[in-house]
């Protein structure tokens, strides 16, 4: 498939993390099926803020899968401080690319992961600076009415 | 899985040129390489060509070759007859009216006619797809002038009932095209039975070449010229003629009508037994669109909460090419126009895949196609965050 690269291409057929956890200390959803891509996003978290296994559901499309399967690998085995640095462009980075019009893809990634730790955040009564300004609900409201992919593209293929 | 086998079914994006087809071509390319312009020996073997071509065409939809003009697609047919005609006639009116469920070489002219002042109605479909007569009667006014409906639908195959709609145009004094770059080939036509003023065709459709389509303009029918420049086309589509395209479009559609009824039966026979096949091994699907009069080889379904975009990749992988009305995998990112209109939930519309098989589909590549589905379909619910609980 010339459209993805290797990268992608492997953590879409053999996805990593992929799976429900019981209990999960967080989870996030993201996105919504009207949109064509929904992201649920688990994460258990020891005694020392840190990430120690993630996991993760997606209906969506490849590079919605390869995205929460990267992002997840990413996020194990950091803090939680560390995980909420986890951009949107390394994500795509260490996916080594996705076409202009499927970067949508990874915006979602970032988000869910986010949404989990703001979870966790509120379950155990903390705060981070990470979440500063984040709202998951307003966010997905948004995406909701206007599956709004059209913001993460570069601005010369918004016409397409 | 067996290693490196091809599954093509996407028959309805594109065809292979028939081996008779090309062989009918190649000496076009070379030695009989004339203008059909040209008073010389060689450029009058062109010329010959290409009368033979306009016959062979006309031959399949049953009119005169005076009144076929060949194009470079589909695409310009219909851009050609919608456009030319409201502009022909819009000293009477500026209204048009086409369906919901056109091809974007409709939609967008209609886009285009509106930004030049006219009016245009889109016919909604019913749940199964089809216009529905009496709505077309409804949107016919004093100022309409032009009425184009698709003929068969390209993503769901839905057959409209095209002399129908065509006499009520026609009772109001009103011309009719329709889109038959599906149909063609696959669906019996005779425009004088149907008593179409228009009609659009495409040669590649039909195991003919690609670059090269035609327009059915009925005689009478004084559709203003599309090209300027040379006398090609009785003056009304100018510059040097595709030789090598046409000729290959005639003997396409000369096989096509030899083998009409042989196709028919053997798609209809290969896509029943696809969705039979879906139907024993797959839970949670839904076809989209009627099953009666519908294109033989076109299946539309929807797997529930997975997306397309991803069951083409893993069938991809397995060698197998099919197609999906998912934004994920349009370049505008927007979900199909066509499921949308027959109220297919847009959800639903991500999961859509369609099969269409075709001359060179056999019983086997359905089986491996049956299989490699199955893996694809429960590989990617497993993996997915949508379930039946999840409740859609």
């Amino acid at each position: 498939m010339s459209m993805y690269n290797e990268t992608v291409i492997e953590h879409f057929s053999n996805p990593h993390n992929v799976g429900d956890m019981e209990n999960p200390d967080g989870e996030g959803v993201y996105g919504s099926p009207v949109c064509g891509d929904m992201m649920k996003i688990m994460i258990r978290v020891d005694e020392n803020d840190v990430i120690t296994d993630a996991k993760f559901k997606t209906f969506g499309c490849g590079s919605a899968i390869a995205s929460s399967s990267i992002a997840t690998d990413m996020v194990i085995g950091k803090t939680i401080e560390d995980a909420l640095t986890v951009t949107n462009k390394q994500v795509l980075d260490a996916l080594g690319g996705l076409p202009a019009i499927k970067i949508h893809c990874s915006v979602l990634a970032d988000h869910a992961i986010k949404s989990a730790i703001y979870d966790y955040a509120k379950k155990r009564g903390k705060t981070y600076k990470g979440l500063e300004g984040f709202d998951p609900d307003a966010d997905e409201e948004d995406t909701h009415h206007g599956c709004d992919m059209e913001t993460a593209l570069p601005e010369h293929l918004s016409d397409l | 899985m067996e290693e490196n086998r091809q599954v093509y079914l996407d028959y309805s994006a594109t065809t292979p040129v028939k081996r008779e087809v090309l062989d009918a071509m190649l000496p076009y390319f070379t030695e009989n390489f004339g203008n059909p312009s040209s008073l010389y020996t060689v450029g009058q073997k062109s010329k010959d060509a290409i009368r033979t071509a306009r016959d062979q065409v006309a031959g399949l939809i049953g009119a005169q070759p005076s009144e076929i003009f060949f194009t470079s697609s589909g695409t310009e047919a219909d851009n050609w007859a919608v456009i030319g005609a409201a502009m022909w006639k819009r000293g009477k009116g500026k209204h048009v009216i086409t369906s919901a469920i056109e091809h974007h070489a409709l939609l967008h002219s209609g886009d285009h006619l509106e930004k030049e002042g006219f009016d245009v109605t889109y016919l909604p479909v019913d749940a199964q797809g089809f216009v529905r007569p009496d709505d077309l009667e409804k949107a016919i006014r004093d100022d309409t002038t032009v009425v184009s409906i698709m003929f068969a639908n390209n993503e769901i195959g839905t057959i409209q009932p095209i002399a129908e709609l065509c006499r009520i145009a026609r009772a109001h004094g009103v011309l009719f095209h329709t889109d038959a770059v599906q149909a063609l080939g696959n669906v019996p036509i005779d425009v004088n039975g149907l008593g179409v003023d228009m009609l659009s065709m495409s040669g590649h459709k039909i195991y003919g070449p690609k670059g090269v389509g035609a327009l059915y303009v009925r005689k009478g029918v004084n559709l203003p010229a599309y090209m300027q420049g040379g006398a090609q086309e009785s003056g009304k589509r100018a510059g040097t003629e595709n030789l090598t395209g046409i000729v290959g479009f005639g003997k396409a559609a000369e096989l096509s009508g030899q083998n009409l009824e042989k196709h028919i039966a053997g798609l209809r026979g290969l896509r029943d037994y696809l969705l039979e096949k879906i139907r024993a091994e797959i839970s949670d699907i839904r076809v989209n669109g009627s099953l009666e009069s519908r294109l033989p080889g076109n299946l539309n379904v929807t797997f529930k909460y997975i997306e397309g975009e991803a069951i083409l990749l893993l069938l991809d992988m397995a060698g197998i090419a099919v197609s999906t009305g998912s934004a994920c995998s349009s370049a505008s990112l927007t979900p199909s126009h066509v499921l949308d209109a027959i109220g297919v939930p847009v959800e639903e519309i991500h999961g859509s895949i369609r099969f269409t098989v075709g001359d060179f589909t056999t019983k086997e590549d359905i089986d491996y196609t049956v299989e490699a589905l199955k893996t694809a379909v429960s590989k990617l619910r497993g993996i997915s965050s949508l379930s039946r609980d999840s409740g859609f």
